[in-house]
């Protein structure tokens, strides 16, 4: 507590003060206070300067949330979850964030500690970098460097969804004020601490599929012709937590949940992203073609080498398929082979995929 | 308080195309008018959709980083701003070119949104093509000698593009800066590919309307006009073709004068600017004269 905040408190308990266990209410003689336990009598204002100093934890939170924050709802919310404000005591409080307080956010690490006068400071990194000391990591300052900061992942691919599970490593903002800490978390995760909050509030507007896919117009009108099947399909592929660290809040519509998990994520995806429409439009494109019969001849192994690469190319391990490991149905000598052996200038064994145009 | 949210179309595929909505807003934010900037996209996060809920200001200019008005201008992006009650026709544009702003409130959250016309059809846009021949050049007082192109796509879903690209040709040519101005075009005539037919001048300097490098600025353009064969293998500029020099500047909108564009659509919605235009302005004259 500084000199500014004693002052800020006295002049504010002419008014009454009631703020995480701090009360302060004036009464004919001075004023009745409690910090955390037991209530007081003060009479002069000599004795509530007094009290201010025995309880200087109260008066710089209590400083710290109403003047330094102050009101902007989301961004209040958002650091006081920071800080398990809402289940910790005042006196539990600071002497969690005297060590730091941390949690996670995507895959963020967040961090809450103590700076001077009862401010807090936070600090930002990604989780997978929690034991690397801060030396070894890159420092950042300003919130803005984030958008670049996290345009590309560790293997230098465009993220084009930005709640992707491919944050980089590699980085720290060790030292920011609660105002900078959210605009960053907002260049990494754009408007999650606004629908989170919103969330928590009971007044997350979701919009559903059909909804969302009714408002499309150009190119991606087609997106409703999408089938149930077919949007579980997509929901699955896209919304999961392998490929997307939100929470999928929408559905079908509002009757019509889909049969896919929607996440773990600590915020909500509230509607269909771009990315999502985009990928929609392919498969209804997809989705129109008819079903054809043809026949190959593949040995037993082979055929279980294609699911095999089906399923590495969808789960994104193709790159981790060591070039020697021959038993791997994925790896690129095993897959050069197949194509020696079995692709010709028609196709998979030799069958057109057009059998009509090749008489 | 005051926020300004510049919209641009952002890419699924290609991490370069909002590099320029960030450099301007940057511009913006120095310049200091704001109490909040903020880039939001198309394809990008945040997107048109969510971006009025992450701003704690009230009062909301929006200003699209479009070359045009049509589809996106007058569809897509009220649309998914939710704004109240918008109406094409109150946006003061029937030529697509004149649009100005229209206040709304959004549906989803209670702002008041100063929804601005594009950039691309701004007056002060004439501007910045004029700036970016004095970039490309490197020459201040360019002009006398000169020939300028102004490029744009021609037939597109969006019917009004060369329109935008016809009024900044004419406007560059009544102002008698260069000897001669054309608009030309990469799908319609008359056609880009053809560009020293269209000029007498030796020098020729070719500025595409274009918001963000990409594609067609940095490879169609140059493979139409003929300065190079193949995009990949570079080009000089300036390139000699059929006797004339090709002085070709990239898209206008890379430009560092271009925030002054989108300052000046926000003053004209009401913003509050204190100085920042002047601001802005000095700053780009200054990198053009090599301070
Ligand atoms: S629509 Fe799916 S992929 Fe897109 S943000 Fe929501 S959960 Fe993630």
């Amino acid at each position: 507590m500084n000199a500014a905040q004693l002052d800020a408190f006295l002049a504010a308990a002419t008014d009454g003060i009631e703020f995480d266990g701090l009360s302060v209410t004036p009464a004919d003689a001075g004023y009745a206070v409690s910090a955390g336990d037991g209530c007081d009598e003060i009479g002069t204002d000599e004795e509530l300067r007094a009290f201010a100093e025995e309880n200087p934890w109260f008066v710089s939170n209590w400083h710290y949330w109403n003047h330094v924050v102050g009101d902007a709802e989301a961004r209040y919310a958002f650091l006081r979850w920071l800080e398990r404000a809402e289940e910790r005591s005042v006196r539990e409080r600071y002497e969690a964030l005297a060590d730091g307080v941390a949690r996670s956010w995507g895959q963020l690490r967040l961090e809450a500690r103590l700076g001077e006068d009862g401010r807090r400071r936070y600090a930002i990194r990604h989780e997978a970098d929690i034991d690397v000391p801060s030396s070894d990591l890159d420092r950042y300052d300003d919130p803005l460097a984030a958008r670049e900061l996290v345009k590309l992942d560790d293997r230098g691919r465009y993220r084009p969804l930005k709640t992707a599970p491919t944050l980089p490593t590699g980085w720290s903002y060790p030292d920011l004020d609660g105002h900078d800490l959210v605009r960053t978390v907002d260049f990494v995760y754009p408007a999650t601490i606004a629908n989170w909050h919103r969330e928590n509030e009971g007044a997350l507007d979701v919009t559903h599929f059909r909804e969302a896919a009714e408002r499309q117009t150009g190119i991606y009108d087609v997106v409703d012709e999408l089938s149930v099947e077919e949007l579980e399909a997509a929901t699955e592929s896209c919304c999961v937590d392998s490929q997307c660290l939100k929470r999928r809040m929408w559905d079908e519509d509002e009757e019509t949940e889909l049969d896919v998990p929607r996440g773990k994520g600590e915020f909500p995806c509230r509607e269909p992203c771009s990315l999502f429409v985009t990928a929609a439009r392919k498969f209804v494109t997809l989705g129109r073609e008819e079903t054809r019969s043809y026949e190959f001849e593949l040995t037993p192994t082979e055929k279980e080498q294609l699911e095999e690469i089906v399923d590495a190319v969808a789960e994104g391990r193709v790159e981790e398929i060591r070039e020697a490991d021959l038993n791997e149905g994925a790896n690129r000598y095993r897959a050069r082979y197949l194509r020696a052996r079995r692709t010709d200038e028609h196709g998979l064994s030799g069958t057109p995929t057009y059998p009509e145009d090749h008489g | 308080m005051q926020a300004l949210v510049i919209v641009g179309h952002g890419s699924h595929l290609n991490p370069g195309s909002s590099t320029p909505t960030f450099a301007h807003a940057d511009t913006v934010r120095e310049a200091g008018a704001f109490d909040e900037v903020r880039e939001a996209f198309w394809k990008e996060e945040p997107s048109f959709r969510e971006v009025l809920r992450t701003l704690e200001s009230d009062t909301v200019y929006v200003v699209p980083l479009f070359v045009s008005e049509g589809y996106f201008t007058e569809q897509v992006i009220p649309r998914e701003l939710r704004l109240d009650g918008w109406d094409v026709e109150n946006w003061e544009s029937g030529d697509g070119v004149s649009a100005s702003y229209a206040t709304h409130g959004a549906t989803d959250v209670e702002k008041t949104v100063h929804y601005c016309g594009p950039v691309g059809t701004h007056d002060s846009m004439s501007d910045v093509i004029a700036k970016r021949a004095e970039t490309v050049t490197g020459n201040p007082d360019v002009g006398e000698g000169f020939g300028l192109a102004v490029v744009g796509h021609g037939t597109d879903r969006n019917e009004n593009s060369a329109k935008a690209i016809e009024y900044h040709a004419e406007r560059i040519r009544e102002a008698d800066r260069f000897d001669e101005v054309k608009a030309l075009f990469m799908d319609e005539e008359p056609e880009v590919d053809d560009v020293t037919d269209h000029f007498e001048s030796d020098d020729v300097v070719v500025v595409p309307l274009f918001i963000a490098d990409g594609f067609h600025t940095q490879e169609d353009i140059p493979e139409d006009m003929g300065m190079v064969d193949d995009y990949r293998e570079g080009y000089d500029v300036p390139t000699e073709i059929d006797g004339h020099r090709l002085w070709y500047s990239g898209a206008v909108g890379t430009e560092r004068l271009m925030a002054d564009v989108i300052l000046e659509r926000a003053a004209e919605a009401g913003a509050a600017l204190e100085g920042a235009i002047d601001r802005v302005r000095r700053d780009a004259n200054a990198e053009v004269a090599g301070d």
